[in-house]
């Protein structure tokens, strides 16, 4: 045969072969896709068919108010409304002398000119736009960190604000709860020490129960070394370290709540606290000889967790929300039940009661001396 | 000799004796006080030789860092120094200073005019409210410039007994204590003891500038934009420190991250080297 004779003779054979490796080839492409697909089904749903981070529905934004912040124990008032509004808050740190205990001054840095920093109060959803300033006297930088804050540092990263300088950031409340807020500038420990806390509660949607009284605690210690003769005392850092506080208090001082300084309720009234801990180390049994809470908001979160509570517990750098209705008149005393601490450094708040007498829920039956028979 | 003249000498000799007496410590006593003057004026130095010190913040297993050898001044510039520059250089006065080197609304901002810094004794008190750039310029016009954050903090590492007492708890708690009085007042500088290294008031008075204030962190974790100063502050400032409980060192260091070239501060001054 020739060439020409064999390549005519091949022909259908040729064309047959590129014919089947057609198929096969097509066929390999389509197992190839087909196992993909598979492959596709079977894994994780989540990863392939939603965004990289979940986004909350947020509401939309309407008007801006400013915010009116507190000094404890006062808080401000309820929130009135039904929509997601900008909110601005501003606040300034200082670092001013002032009484600790009894012939104990000590220089305290603050959150709005006192120990513990100013109550904020905005709602789920609001737009926070806050504005931080630090007094022109001021020795060194401060920042915020808020822990209802989702972002870096809670805020912190952005916040480093110079005495006589000022920054501003802007957060969503994304979650309803009570909150601590402090300072975050290094070393954090001594700025937490010296003062630097407070709380911000941002409301649940849907606001909370009704009360006659709400109150601002917020319980903290302090490591105190004397000064030279006529100075105030400064941070005691070994003790800090060690853990061991020359003070526990409430409110910034020994003596901010009792006596004249006690805030008075009238019997039957229902009361709320917002009870926070700045630390900076220790866990408060926080305890109202007297009472009994009704109702607890553990660690500070947007609901109820227990009911008929006597001691909750409180952790540092976080807060408590508790409710009880008085009964019967007299003075409720706030402790700390890790007891040393409430009679021998200072934990120990007070709460008057005034009106009618209940003598069916409390009643001396004798009083002191000989039983008689 | 003549008698007449021995006895003239004789009989002279010790009027002349008191009269040498007289004149040479006068001539000693103004030689000291023209030259405390003179130091007072901004010139006392001393030497610092060549050493190493711990940093606060360097990658682990770094160890120690080397200083070469410096001289520092002995005390901060003074307002009456400052006061002498702004005299001689008119575009470094309050309401002529450029904004690209000062802020004008804090340069200066407790003098009661350009060429009105205080009474006698507030010219002897640290200058304060100045910017980087102004505290350059000032130890450039005298030949200086300001230290580097290394010779700082290798000069202010020692206590008045010992060259390196970085390590001493007791130091650390007193620099703490004075810390936290920055925004009190300012001493006297005569009251204050030199330390080891014979420097005064490197911790009582004020924060003072350093030439590279903006270069304190050395880190292998860049997080991005802003992770320098993210890295000072909250609990990340103790990773990557070599002594987490040195809160002096902390302290400066917080207060170097939120400065820029033009800040200006009541409790910063500065003092030059060469």
């Amino acid at each position: 045969m020739t060439l020409n004779e064999t390549a005519k003779k091949n022909q259908p054979e040729a064309r047959r072969r590129s014919f089947w490796a057609l198929v096969g080839g097509a066929t390999t492409i389509a197992a190839a896709l087909l196992v993909l697909t598979a492959a596709n089904l079977f894994r994780d749903p989540g990863s392939s068919f939603r965004p990289a981070v979940p986004v909350k529905d947020l509401p939309s934004i309407k008007g801006e108010m400013v915010a009116h912040l507190t000094q404890a124990p006062e808080v401000p008032a309820p929130l009135d409304r039904d929509y997601a509004t900008k909110v601005i808050v501003e606040l300034e740190t200082t670092e001013t002398v002032q009484r600790l205990a009894d012939g104990v001054d000590y220089t305290m840095w603050t959150f709005g000119g006192k120990v513990p920093g100013n109550f904020i109060r905005v709602r789920e959803g609001d737009l926070v736009e806050f504005r931080l300033t630090n007094s022109k006297t001021s020795g060194v930088p401060h920042n915020i960190d808020l822990h209802a804050v989702s972002g870096p540092g809670g805020g912190a990263a952005v916040t480093l604000t110079l005495p006589g300088g000022g920054s501003e950031f802007s957060f969503r409340a994304l979650n309803p709860g009570l909150y601590v807020y402090h300072c975050a500038v290094s070393p954090v420990p001594m700025h937490i020490a010296n003062g630097m806390y407070g709380m911000i509660l941002v409301e649940p949607k849907e606001g909370l129960p009704k009360v006659d009284r709400e109150l601002y605690i917020m319980q903290s210690e302090f490591y105190a070394k004397a000064g030279k003769k006529g100075e105030p005392h400064t941070l005691d850092f070994e003790r800090g370290v060690a853990e061991q506080p020359t003070h526990v208090v409430f409110n910034g001082s020994v003596g901010a709540l009792t006596g004249d300084n006690a805030p008075v309720v009238n019997v039957g009234e229902s009361v709320r606290l917002f009870v926070g801990n700045g630390g900076p180390n220790l866990s408060s049994s926080f305890h109202v000889i007297g009472e009994v809470f009704d109702h607890v908001y553990g660690e500070g979160g947007s609901e109820v967790t227990q009911k008929n509570v006597q001691t909750t517990l409180i952790p540092a750098g976080g807060s408590a929300i508790v409710e009880f209705r008085t009964e019967v008149p007299g003075t409720l005393v706030l402790v700390d039940h890790a007891i040393f601490r409430a009679f021998n450094k200072g934990a120990l708040g007070m709460i008057k009661v005034e009106g009618k007498a209940n003598d069916d829920v409390f009643k001396q039956i004798k009083g002191f001396g000989v039983m008689e028979h | 000799m003549n008698a007449l003249l021995r006895l003239t000498l004789l009989r002279t000799m010790p009027a002349l004796f008191f009269l040498a007496a007289a004149i040479v410590p006068a001539s000693a006593e103004a030689a000291v006080t023209a030259g405390a003057a003179a130091a007072e004026k901004g010139g006392a130095m001393v030497s610092l030789p060549a050493g190493t010190y711990r940093p606060l913040y360097g990658k682990a297993g770094d160890g120690e860092t080397r200083v070469e050898a410096f001289r520092l001044d002995r005390d901060p510039v003074t307002r009456g120094e400052f006061l002498a520059f702004v005299r001689a250089n008119p575009e470094w006065r309050r309401s002529q200073v450029r904004g690209v080197h000062a802020d004008r609304a804090t340069y200066l901002n407790d003098w009661t005019g350009d060429l009105e810094a205080g009474t006698a004794r507030t010219l002897r008190l640290p200058v304060t409210w100045v910017s980087w750039s102004a505290a350059r310029a000032f130890c450039e016009s005298s030949g200086k410039r300001l230290p580097t954050v290394k010779e700082w903090e290798y000069a202010a590492a020692a206590s008045a007994g010992e060259r390196d007492a970085s390590r001493d708890p007791a130091f650390l708690q007193r620099l703490t204590s004075e810390y936290a009085r920055r925004g009190l007042g300012l001493r006297d500088i005569g009251e204050l003891e030199p330390n080891a290294w014979g420097v005064r008031g490197l911790h009582e008075m004020t924060w003072e500038w350093v030439e590279d204030f903006n270069s304190v962190l050395v880190s292998d974790d860049s997080r991005g934009v802003g992770a320098r100063e993210f890295d000072q502050v909250c609990a990340s400032a103790a990773i990557g420190a070599t002594d987490p409980s040195n809160y002096a060192a902390f302290l400066r260091y917080a207060v170097r991250a939120g400065l820029e070239g033009r800040s200006a501060m009541g409790s910063l001054g500065f003092r030059c080297a060469i």
